[in-house]
């Protein structure tokens, strides 16, 4: 299972939301990079589905 | 007052970066109201609520910063805005100069060996993009709640027929290859196994793992809702799997709150083929299930931490006593605290920021006074009327989404606690306050320093009347934590507090004080 391959590797996190979290495992020294999430089309939920669709294609 | 507004449009920040700044500008002498928020509907409501919205603020985005604030003199508003992008500023910089891709698809590919996704965006996002990140092969944690029900089932058969795990939503805490990942303490490295549907009921074992000798050798969060019948136990019994194929691992933890009857048959079936020595604890759920399948129940999260602590060194699980000190001097201690109490001092004040330890308190004191009113009752007939106002025996959850609205988790910002203390400090018939501390990453840097101060103003209001208040507290930490456990543990007890070892203690001590009052 993938999960037992994950208990054998470093640790390598892909953070989205609260910077604090990306912050606490800096501190630990685990790699981890921080994503500048922003809302797709400013939050317009007909908009970002509209573009999510077009993505899909 | 006159109100004054700012938007910023297209400029992204996380809730509680914006409310730790809303709350900054709002101490000003000078500010009613400010609100420093993103323009989403719920944002909207609460400038609605505030009276702060206007036909401009309600055509922004959730991509635009609103900064709106209720004031006596318009003269320092540029004050107030310039603070604010102070405090935005130093908030960036404190992320360091390190290189933030815009999306999760430039985050891969940037670095492709990643293995885990962090997920604790805006609920109506989160979904998407965890997704997204198991159609990537990555496993997810999702920190985020408002994911529905529909969604968390799509997601956990995706990660099923991965091999993934797919931890959440709204879940707190997990500690991966010894890594803590959001709200999660440090703890020494061992052969204990946990999964756990409860985030600070995971912590509580964790910590008491620590405490009693023993080691973390991986910890699986489920979120919250996994036992549910909708969702089957989908992760909790990926989890087991994944444990019982971990070569590290030589006993399992299971935590959660009592799941429906098939629920936990399947679960416990799933922990039978695995093959391991097992301690489970649903917190006040049916013992005679765990015994009939082999595996042992706990009476608290701490005995299940000391009889997993015991089957790890090759021990017979024994109960965990009651009180780690002798009964005898327990007693004396409550009986110090009994004999300064005026007539009228009579109940028991429970203020709790973690759920897990709130739900355990309620159900120690129940089984022994027959029931305790609250936020999260165990029975409707002890719903609190209005959740502000405590009546006769109450504990409060401060996490729940009623005290949350706004403003952080208490358990990051005291605010709520702070000023629940003092209310609590008015009522003459109020004998003891009970409290937990919670320590580890993603907790405030500095929590009974936090409240030091209020528990000696609550203590000196009671003193100022002649009457005599009894602090108990239980620091839910490490010192491998970030905080410095020692110094968390002293700055209550120079406020006054009595400190005990675990919550279950805490919760039994406080039953003691307060008894035939």
């Amino acid at each position: 299972m993938k999960v037992n391959e994950l208990f054998k590797e470093e640790l390598k996190v892909i953070n989205m939301g609260l910077g604090s979290f990306a912050n606490d495992l800096k501190s630990q020294d685990v790699a981890v990079i921080h994503v500048d999430w922003r809302p797709v089309a400013g939050g317009n939920k007909k908009m970002a589905s509209l573009l999510s669709k077009l993505k899909g294609k | 007052m006159i109100s004054k507004w700012l938007i910023k449009e297209n400029s992204y920040y996380d809730s509680v970066t914006l409310m730790i700044i809303t709350k900054e500008i709002e101490a000003r002498d000078d500010v009613e109201n400010a609100v420093v928020v993103m323009g989403t509907d719920l944002n909207k409501d609460l400038l609605r609520n505030v009276g702060l919205l206007n036909d401009e603020l309600n055509k922004t985005t959730a991509n635009d910063l609103i900064i709106a604030v209720k004031m006596k003199d318009e003269s320092k508003f540029e004050e107030i805005v310039a603070k604010v992008e102070e405090l935005l500023n130093k908030k960036k910089s404190d992320g360091g100069e390190d290189y933030n891709p815009p999306t999760l698809d430039s985050a891969i590919k940037y670095m492709p060996d990643s293995n885990m996704v962090v997920i604790s965006l805006p609920g109506a996002y989160a979904a998407a993009e965890a997704k997204k990140a198991l159609e990537n092969d990555k496993h997810v944690m999702l920190f985020s709640d408002n994911v529905t029900i529909e969604q968390e089932r799509e997601l956990k058969e995706l990660a099923v027929s991965k091999g993934l795990l797919m931890m959440g939503p709204d879940c707190g805490t997990a500690m991966i290859n010894q890594v803590p990942l959001c709200f999660c303490n440090k703890v020494e490295k061992g052969n204990i196994g946990i999964v756990g549907a409860s985030g600070t009921g995971t912590q509580e074992i964790m910590v008491q793992i620590d405490r009693f000798g023993g080691g973390c050798s991986q910890v699986i969060g489920t979120g919250g809702r996994d036992l549910k019948k909708e969702i089957g136990g989908l992760m909790m019994t990926l989890g087991i799997q994944a444990l019982a194929e971990d070569d590290n691992t030589d006993v399992i933890v299971l935590v959660s709150k009592p799941p429906a009857l098939e629920i936990a048959e399947k679960v416990l079936q799933t922990l039978k083929k695995c093959g391991k020595k097992a301690v489970v604890d649903f917190i006040g759920g049916d013992d005679e299930l765990v015994t009939k399948y082999g595996f042992i129940p706990a009476k608290s999260l701490e005995d299940a931490a000391y009889k997993a602590v015991a089957l790890a060194k090759g021990q017979k699980a024994e109960e965990a006593p009651l009180f780690t000190e002798s009964e005898e001097e327990i007693d004396k201690m409550a009986e110090e605290e009994r004999k300064k109490f005026s007539p009228d001092q009579k109940y028991l004040r429970g203020l709790f920021s973690g759920g897990t330890l709130c739900d355990e308190a309620l159900k120690l004191f129940t089984k022994e006074f027959g029931g305790i009113y609250s936020n999260i009752p165990l029975t409707p007939e002890y719903r609190l009327q209005d959740n502000k106002k405590s009546y006769k025996h109450t504990a409060l959850d401060l996490g729940d989404d009623e005290f949350t609205v706004g403003r952080p988790h208490p358990m990051i910002d005291s605010y709520m606690r702070q000023q629940m203390i003092m209310k609590e400090a008015e009522d003459r018939e109020v004998a003891v306050l009970l409290m937990d501390v919670v320590l580890g990453y993603g907790s405030n840097e500095d929590p009974a320093g936090s409240l030091a101060d209020h528990i000696k103003l609550a203590k000196k209001n009671f003193a100022d009347r002649g009457q005599h208040l009894c602090v108990v507290a239980y620091v839910c930490g490490t010192k491998k934590d970030p905080q410095n456990y020692e110094q968390q543990i002293n700055k209550l007890k120079d406020a006054g507090a009595i400190l005990m070892p675990s919550n279950a203690q805490a919760v039994r001590f406080a039953m003691k004080v307060v008894r035939g009052l």
